[in-house]
């Protein structure tokens, strides 16, 4: 996201979510899937928030997936984030929702409904960020 | 058989606003909630000691607030609320009072000092989740992803969106007791022209922050009939969470219309419908989020919210008179007391007190709190006349 990368609030995973921070440092997108009802459930839970089963395993994500909706942000959280920024839903392949950046493109050519690809950025020893490209950009 | 609605033997007998300000240096948190009780019981003409039920929040901690407060107040008080100030919290007072759990309520709230860091948004904007903070987002961002996938789908526009702000900001031009009286008066033109904040929202399409306290008290209809001031009476009223506040990516097609179950349930209670409203002391966060609260609430269709605002329909002369104090974003914004000021418009305006921007014979109010970022929504009907 950022060169000031260590003044970005970085996430504090819990027992719930250490699973899926320890894949991005790996370079692998995970999400949890719900065994009886086959739903995605994201983030991170202890029941399906569908079916309710305490079946929740965690699973690959294909990495893909399209805008759902963004904004061009010009006035940051907080100093550390150089503006302009895009913070977007990504709608992912599997059904899912994540809230994201969207990199790697001018900010103006995000649209909604462009394909993008998951890509991780290393911003500490225990932290790797999952952010999105457009898909045919590299 | 189903009792009477209980809620429909309760009343608010006295509305207050302490001075609201941009920042307020003399003045702490506990301050001016307090000073918002004291006048709020001396303009319903009730004794400290005569209060058995209370609620509050000071400055937004979590600290039990409402236990200090009813220290102050002697001590005397057999009901704590435990509902968020503002509509939840009178809500669930009322549903106390009809109840029989205590008979007289104070509802308090009030805030200085929390916005210092002015280089970041304020600290209650910044959700400190581990699925959000992280991508820069902020209240502002999560509100203008509700509004960018309802302009993408139904080619809702900035220009009906500035209407809304222009609208709500020439409330509180109009109005001497706002923080930005005077400022005014505003176009479309003017919202669009004001620096872009989280695309499509620009500097003027958002709330302010500002200081201040509010408080309410609640009692029953008869114990209202031996107090000075007219009763406001409590028609309806719900309450809607999906889940927590800015947590989830707030997708439209699962959130976009938070508040219509709530709305339905406040209307039924009332026995009442959207055309019998006649001001809308909605929440205000965001100039969309209004758009989508007509749509929600089924003032209007799915997708018409933004022709709905438009031609004057929500100016104070029009048909659905919107945020008629200029609220959240002229009016006054002090964190969460701002909740509690929308049920305080509702009331004002009933009684009649709104001074400059009062609409003329007001029968029915309808006051909200949240918004579909929020993933909540509560509602409240207040009317003149009895429900009961």
């Amino acid at each position: 996201m950022t060169s000031s990368g260590a003044t970005v609030p970085l996430p504090r995973p819990s027992a719930l979510s250490q699973p899926f921070w320890d894949a991005c440092k790996r370079g692998e997108l995970m999400v949890q899937r719900c065994d009886d009802c086959r739903t995605y459930v994201f983030i991170p839970q202890v029941a399906c928030t569908r079916c309710f089963s305490p079946k929740l395993v965690w699973v690959p994500s294909s990495g893909r997936g399209t805008v759902y909706s963004f904004t061009i942000v010009h006035r940051p959280q907080q100093p550390a984030f150089p503006v302009p920024y895009v913070v977007a839903i990504v709608e992912m392949e599997e059904g899912w929702y994540t809230l994201t950046n969207i990199v790697g493109c001018d900010p103006e050519a995000v649209r909604i409904g462009l394909p993008v690809a998951v890509e991780f950025r290393e911003m500490s020893d225990t932290i790797t960020l999952p952010l999105f490209h457009p898909a045919d950009a590299r | 058989m189903v009792a009477a609605n209980p809620m429909h033997g309760v009343a608010i007998v006295s509305a207050y606003n302490t001075p609201q300000a941009r920042v307020l240096p003399e003045k702490s948190s506990l301050d001016v909630t307090v000073d918002a009780i004291r006048g709020a019981l001396a303009d319903a003409g009730i004794e400290p000691s005569a209060v058995d039920g209370i609620n509050g929040n000071v400055g937004m901690g979590l600290q039990i607030t409402a236990a200090h407060l009813n220290y102050l107040l002697g001590g005397n008080p057999a009901w704590i609320g435990t509902q968020r100030p503002g509509v939840p919290a009178l809500l669930e007072a009322a549903a106390a009072i009809g109840a029989g759990l205590c008979e007289t309520v104070v509802l308090a709230a009030g805030q200085t000092g929390r916005y210092a860091e002015r280089e970041k948004t304020a600290p209650w904007t910044r959700p400190s989740n581990e699925f959000v903070e992280c991508w820069g987002l902020y209240t502002a961002a999560e509100f203008a992803l509700i509004a960018r996938r309802h302009m993408h789908e139904y080619g809702t526009t900035p220009e009906q969106l500035a209407e809304v702000a222009a609208t709500i900001r020439n409330h509180g031009h109009r109005n001497p007791q706002a923080v930005y009286s005077g400022r005014g008066p505003f176009t479309r033109s003017d919202i669009l022209g004001s620096r872009m904040v989280a695309d499509p929202y620009h500097l003027l399409d958002c709330a302010m922050t500002s200081e201040g306290g509010a408080a309410v008290v609640l009692t029953t209809v008869e114990r209202a009939q031996e107090l000075p001031g007219p009763p406001v009476y409590i028609l309806g009223g719900a309450m809607e969470r999906m889940g927590p506040s800015y947590v989830m990516a707030p997708v439209w097609g699962k959130y976009g219309y938070v508040g219509r179950r709530s709305a339905r349930k406040a209307f039924a209670m009332a026995g009442l419908t959207p055309r019998d409203v006649d001001v809308c002391e909605f929440y205000d966060p965001f100039s969309f989020e209004l758009i989508r609260q007509f749509e929600a609430f089924e003032f209007c269709g799915e997708g018409e919210g933004g022709p709905f605002v438009m031609d004057g329909r929500i100016h104070l002369d029009g048909q659905f008179p919107l945020c008629t104090n200029g609220g959240t974003m002229s009016f006054a914004h002090p964190g969460v007391a701002q909740m509690l000021q929308k049920v305080i418009a509702g009331t004002d305006q009933i009684r009649g007190r709104m001074g400059p921007v009062q609409v003329p014979d007001v029968e029915v109010a309808m006051c909200t709190n949240g918004g579909a970022a929020a993933l909540f929504m509560e509602v409240l009907l207040l009317g003149r006349e009895s429900a009961a």
